[in-house]
């Protein structure tokens, strides 16, 4: 290793940053285009949901019903002359769910039965309709309990759940979609980035110039690493400001500890963009094999949207080679939870083998040679 | 000591290519001498490229040894690449990095020390005239100004060995000069140069001469060894009654001529034996041979032998073919309809005109007020240095580019505004012969023929034209990117006059292509503009503007010459220089023109 | 001028056809795609880890934890013994929830007090703990009921009933797969019309096809037919891997479908003309495909609500033209929609399809040199 050489190759590649927007571009344009999209574009947290309510005979009882999904703010209720009025609007998408109070609703409850309320949701967003059929149960406890404690008779629940819902009380979706998303982004920055940057010097003839020189395979490959590990942690403080003070997401944990795992991420993402730029010399074809092996798994296999316990065996299986899952469950934590160790501990060591693992499969791939 | 600079034992060297096996070096045993100029010849896919990166070590033998300077490649590459200057063809500049910032890197990589670099630059700076632009980045220099760039950071560390690649290709006349002159400076230092090439006439500068065909060693000798089995057979014939060009034909036709070319006023013909075919009114003098005879004589000696999966072989043509005038397949005759259909049209009236024609790309006038006039039938020549506005001027007569202002009028409209069936009129051959990579050659030539509004019995008569006549039957099935660069080319001109057009557009159609598949390339111009076809032609290659009847010579995007290339090359005849080239004119009143300019500024 | 056109488009299937690389794009990442979302895309939540810590002897509190074991959605992992063992197994990740039951949960059951489990859930991902922690709701509201009645216990004075339409199990895969169909086809048409233009750019034969008697309309009509067709017959395709391989329900009209997938693809093929017309080089046309898709998918309803936007984001959804098609699919899938129901998605669409179709020619008019 030739620290003349290195220094010659790591400030040519900050020139070319320097003077290509594109490489800026990915590192902090796409970062911020990103969370903005995400942090503002992507929630799973319903409110105001539109309820069409049918109410066939009005009575005190009814309206202390509605103005009590009303008050929970999770609602809209809007009356409807009738079920079939109410059915049209549904399927049309006015509202997401229609609530039917029946005639006998007063009559039924007063007689101390159980008055049915009848519930109707539009199934066709799944996840959705679950979260507000959940806001709906609540309401409806809610406003039994209300009644019970107006009227001063003790409500007879055999069994009352009491939540305690940890790291996250309010369950708001962005503080943990939004940590998340910075894997993402570095994957991208890490793996597309330098998996272009490479297939461009093959693309141009450089490499070859390059390689014709005295320079050593080991000096090439840290020259590229260098620039971009720089760059990729710039991308990463970035995003970590926009998150805490922009979308107020909580950092619970240490700030040096994420950075440290960033730093550990970063370099296995580096690893598997150099690996792709041994195989695929030129930019389209590195931009196709950076897409689809590393940016799509980290969307939808690191758990950063979609619950790896709940996928099938085989696919959960394929999760454990996808890098982004490590740093997700790292970034959670640390944002959420605190410096939780054994998390930060397992799957740092999960990130330093797949590290070790793409850099010695990327040292020998990659020869002093161009065929 | 007596170690070879380069050394190479029985090599062999195959690369897969799409499903097939490619044997680029096959067998080749052959030595480099210290400290001598020894020049790579050989036809398109002869080996040359994959030669230069065998003794860059960036490729490995799979049989056979080479070594540098007695290093093992296989074993020792860093000590190889520790004594070597290495260019490869596209020059390995970081286009994005300035001229300065190109050299401070190569300075880094190759451990070229502070305390010598200050020097260093200035002398590379000096040697190549870079000095004024040391700010500029390599991506916004001119083609000559990249190749002098990349050969100086080859240079930095002066280098034991020195590999160019195919340098000059795409350069002008002017940076191929200053470019040879450099490297025969570093001979003087001691420098071994190896440098592959296309420009026969560089030949005959170097030292040595390797030639290589199919991978293959032909010979290696110094050039001079090359003329001598030619002494006697070489001659310059002029008829004062016939035109240059049917002169040539004729000539080529005869038996016992190898070649047959126009050059300056006269045909310089080579003959297999020393007695001349001689006819009436035909003065024949004997000339000295020179580098391009012999190459010619002798691939076309091996084509000959190996008709016709070989080479193009236009000097083998007689043989097969013995009257092309009458040949029902030429284009010749087949143009005929189109002559008589103008039969009424005044041959004198100008096919393209050009007054006053400018074009501005933001604050810079890349073309500033041009006018021209070509006539029916002719070959139309437009020349120039790298960024002289011809590119610029070419692209507008197409309709590629609009103008900013002046008229330009192309077989009598301004293709720009034109309705789209004038385009039909011409026929267009662009720099990289862009065809569609992926179609195969049969499905190129049927896209074509119907964009071109070819139906029926017409288009059935033309394809079949279009596949006998350039010997495309072979390939028909191949994909138009696997073609050797000779068979694309024949391609990209066979889909561009699928359409039987008035005038034929061509941006630099030889510029890579061997000297054997050039000489085909313009016979076919030649009956082209016989049968009446206007051709308008861009390039690079000072012998080919001899072909044209008249040629525009323009730099820095004015017209500084336009005539005859008689005319042309008489405005530089002085005592000094009582038979100047064209090459020696470009030269002359480039320079001066710039000097002029340079003055007025 | 049809035998021109025609050549072009048999030309660009060609082009996109004999080589290896763009078949391969064209087919393998559209399905590597719907296979990843098909399987791992699941809001369903499955074998969700839970902790027990149980301080009750009675047999209540058992009957309650066989409802959880015996769940498909709840894992057992651990039974915990104390206070000071919940924390590190939510920390860890190990468990998401852990039950906790007092000392006295049979003994108030039967004393016909009020008795409480207590739930811990792991908020690090809020929306598998709301979702989880409606799963405990659901199935301590079963377990009351049943307690109830077999305790002649009074129920409460009102019960919820809910029943959810289309989908009644509430299946995630059902609404996520039809999204893969418009998904796919926006990525393949995109890919096909948005670097086709800068890809004969590049190869120098954009020059060869203008100085031919082409007209531009001619080469645009060229360019946008290859698209439609595969984008249409990948559409149809993943439509049918749907219905036969994931066993989403089909219960609208595929005249419907076809009408929806004709004016998204106009849509579509107009917006990739038009980055099509305006990138010099492949990378910039990969660069403005990519730039166009993610907002595309990310606000159109394809995987959030888009009720659950801010206002001015919502607005901006207007102008996607992928979340009017997701309406259209999901509806002919799922809800049985026909074309009369559907015109209200039709007729936005059918306007972005028409003002890009014409934005592109006007950009290729004004972009040919």
């Amino acid at each position: 290793m030739n620290r003349l050489r290195l220094r010659g190759l790591v400030r040519k590649e900050f020139l070319q940053i320097l003077r290509d927007p594109s490489a800026i571009a990915i590192a902090f344009v796409l970062p911020v285009f990103l969370l903005l999209l995400f942090g503002y574009g992507v929630s799973l947290d319903a409110h105001h949901v539109p309820l069409a309510v049918v109410v066939d005979q009005p009575t005190a009882q009814t309206s202390d019903f509605i103005g009590s999904l009303q008050q929970s703010g999770y609602f809209e209720p809007r009356y409807s002359p009738s079920f079939k009025v109410a059915r049209d609007a549904l399927m049309e998408r006015r509202v997401s769910g229609i609530i039917w109070l029946r005639s006998d609703f007063s009559r039924e409850m007063l007689a101390g039965k159980t008055a049915p309320v009848a519930a109707w949701l539009d199934g066709v967003d799944a996840n959705n309709a679950n979260i507000v059929q959940g806001y709906l149960l609540g309401a409806w406890q809610n406003w039994l309990q209300l009644q019970a404690d107006e009227a001063g008779y003790a409500l007879s629940i055999p069994v009352r759940v009491q939540s305690r819902i940890w790291f996250n009380p309010a369950l708001r979706s962005r503080d943990f979609l939004v940590p998340g998303l910075i894997a993402v982004i570095m994957t991208l920055i890490g793996a597309l980035l330098t998996a272009l940057v490479v297939a461009r010097e093959w693309e141009r003839g450089t490499m070859e110039a390059l390689m014709a020189s005295p320079v050593t395979m080991g000096e090439i490959l840290l020259g590229k690493l260098v620039p971009y590990f720089l760059l990729g942690m710039g991308g990463m403080l970035l995003s970590v400001a926009m998150a805490v003070w922009l979308f107020a997401v909580p950092l619970v944990g240490s700030f040096w500890l994420l950075l440290a795992c960033s730093a550990l991420f970063l370099l296995v993402a580096l690893g598997m963009g150099l690996l792709i730029s041994t195989l695929a010399k030129n930019q389209f074809v590195a931009a196709q094999v950076a897409v689809i092996v590393t940016f799509l798994p980290a969307f939808i296999l690191s758990g950063f949207i979609f619950d790896i316990h709940s996928m099938p065996a085989v696919v959960q299986f394929l999760t454990h080679v996808v890098a982004a899952r490590y740093y997700v469950a790292i970034l959670q934590t640390l944002f959420l939870a605190g410096d939780v160790w054994p998390v930060v501990l397992g799957n740092s060591v999960a990130l330093v083998l797949m590290a070790t693992i793409f850099f010695a499969i990327a040292r020998r791939k990659s020869r002093k040679r161009l065929d | 000591m007596d170690v070879p600079a380069l050394a190479l034992v029985g090599v062999h060297k195959n690369f897969r290519q799409g499903g097939r096996q490619i044997e680029a070096i096959s067998g080749l045993s052959m030595q480099v001498q210290g400290a001598r100029i020894t020049g790579l010849l050989g036809p398109d896919g002869a080996g040359k490229t994959t030669l230069m990166r065998l003794a860059a070590a960036l490729l490995w033998p799979d049989t056979g040894i080479v070594r540098v300077f007695g290093h093992d490649s296989r074993d020792a590459a860093a000590a190889i690449q520790a004594d070597i200057g290495y260019m490869p063809q596209r020059f390995g500049l970081y286009e994005e990095l300035s001229v300065h910032e190109n050299l401070v890197l190569y300075a880094d990589l190759q451990g070229l020390g502070p305390a010598r670099r200050k020097t260093r630059f200035d002398e590379l700076l000096q040697l190549t005239a870079l000095g004024p632009f040391g700010g500029r980045r390599a991506g916004d220099l001119s083609g000559g100004m990249k190749q002098k760039l990349g050969l100086a950071c080859a240079l930095l560390r002066a280098p034991r060995l020195l590999l160019l690649d195919e340098p000059t290709v795409g350069v002008d006349p002017i940076s191929r000069r200053e470019l040879w002159s450099i490297i025969k400076a570093m001979r003087a230092q001691g420098v071994t140069v190896v440098v592959s090439t296309a420009y026969l006439d560089e030949a005959e500068l170097c030292d040595d001469i390797v030639l290589l065909h199919a991978g293959k060693l032909l010979v290696q000798q110094p050039p001079a060894a090359f003329h001598a089995p030619l002494s006697g057979r070489c001659f310059s014939v002029r008829h004062p009654g016939i035109r240059r060009r049917r002169l040539q034909e004729s000539l080529s036709s005869r038996d016992g001529v190898v070649d047959a070319l126009v050059q300056s006023d006269s045909v310089r013909v080579v003959l297999q034996g020393d007695l001349p075919p001689r006819q009436e009114g035909e003065a024949w003098q004997p000339v000295s041979p020179r580098f391009e005879d012999a190459f010619v004589s002798l691939l076309a000696a091996r084509a000959a032998g190996a008709q016709p999966a070989g080479m193009p072989a236009a000097a083998a043509r007689p043989a097969r073919d013995p009257a092309p005038d009458a040949t029902v397949a030429s284009p010749a005759t087949v143009l005929q309809p189109i002559q008589s259909d103008d039969a009424a049209r005044d041959r004198s009236a100008p096919v393209i005109e050009v007054h006053e024609l400018r074009r501005r790309f933001g604050s810079f006038e890349a073309v500033k007020g041009i006018g021209f006039a070509v006539q029916r039938g002719e070959v139309f020549g437009l020349l120039g240095a790298n960024g002289a506005g011809k590119s610029t001027t070419f692209r507008m007569l197409c309709g590629l580019l609009p103008a900013t202002s002046g008229t330009l009028r192309v077989a009598g409209v301004d293709l720009r505004r034109a309705r789209a069936a004038a385009r039909a009129r011409i026929g267009y051959v662009s720099q990289r012969f862009s065809l569609y990579g992926n179609l195969s050659v049969a499905q190129n030539l049927a896209f074509f023929a119907s964009v071109y509004g070819l139906a029926g019995e017409r288009r059935r008569t033309r394809l079949d034209w279009a596949r006998q006549e350039f010997d495309l039957d072979a390939y028909l099935d191949a994909s138009a990117v696997e073609l050797p660069l000779g068979f694309k080319q024949r391609l990209a001109l066979a889909c561009a006059l699928m359409h039987e057009p008035w005038i034929l557009f061509l941006d630099e159609p030889t510029s890579g292509v061997d000297p054997l598949a050039r000489r085909e390339f313009w016979q076919r111009i030649n009956q082209l503009a016989e049968s009446g076809v206007t051709v308008m032609i861009t390039t690079h290659f000072m012998d080919e503007a001899e072909y044209c009847d008249r040629l525009v010579l323009m730099s820095l995007g004015e017209i500084l010459a336009f005539g005859t290339p008689q005319e042309i090359r008489a405005r530089v005849r002085t005592a000094a220089m009582p038979e100047p080239t064209m090459e020696d004119a470009f030269i002359g009143l480039i320079q001066a023109h710039e000097a002029q300019t340079r003055r007025a500024a | 001028m049809w035998a021109r056109i025609f050549a072009l488009i048999v030309k660009e299937f060609l082009a996109v056809l004999r080589d290896a690389a763009s078949r391969t794009v064209l087919i393998g990442p559209p399905l590597i795609q719907l296979m990843v979302f098909g399987y791992a895309a699941s809001f369903d939540l499955r074998h969700i880890p839970y902790a027990v810590y149980n301080q009750d002897s009675g047999y209540a509190s058992r009957q309650l934890l066989a409802r959880f074991s015996g769940s498909p959605v709840f894992r057992q992992v651990a039974v915990l013994r104390g206070d000071a063992q919940i924390a590190p197994r939510l920390n860890d990740k190990s468990a998401l929830l852990v039950l906790h039951i007092g000392q006295h949960f049979t003994r108030d059951l039967l004393a016909r007090r009020t008795a409480r489990l207590q739930v811990l859930v792991d908020g690090r991902d809020s929306n598998t703990a709301a979702l989880a922690l409606n799963d405990v709701g659901g199935i301590v509201l079963d377990f009351n009921q049943q307690w109830a009645a077999a305790h002649g216990q009074r129920g409460p004075p009102a019960q919820l009933v809910t029943r959810a339409w289309f989908n009644p199990n509430l299946r995630s895969r059902w609404f996520i797969v039809p999204g893969i169909v418009a998904l796919l086809t926006l990525v393949v048409t995109l890919l096909v019309t948005g670097l086709s233009v800068a890809r004969e750019r590049e190869m120098g034969t954009f020059d060869q096809l203008l100085v031919t008697p082409l007209r531009p309309l001619e080469i645009l009509v060229g360019k946008a037919v290859p698209g439609f067709v595969i984008g249409g017959l990948e559409g149809g395709f993943i439509a049918l891997v749907a219905v036969l391989w994931f066993h989403v329900p089909f219960v609208g009209s595929i005249a419907a479908l076809a009408l929806g997938m004709f004016f998204f693809l106009l849509a579509a093929i107009g917006i990739g003309l038009m980055i099509s017309s305006l990138a010099v080089t492949q990378q910039q046309g990969l660069l403005g495909v990519f730039l166009f898709l993610v907002p595309s998918i990310i606000l159109s309803g394809f995987a959030t609500p888009i009720a659950n936007m801010p206002e001015a984001v919502q607005w901006l959804t207007r102008l996607n033209p992928m979340r009017y098609f997701l309406i259209v699919v999901r509806g002919v899938f799922l809800e049985g929609s026909t074309v009369p129901v559907l015109w209200s998605q039709y007729a936005p669409l059918a306007l972005i399809g028409v003002g890009s179709m014409s934005a592109a020619a006007w950009l290729f008019r004004h972009r040919m040199a």
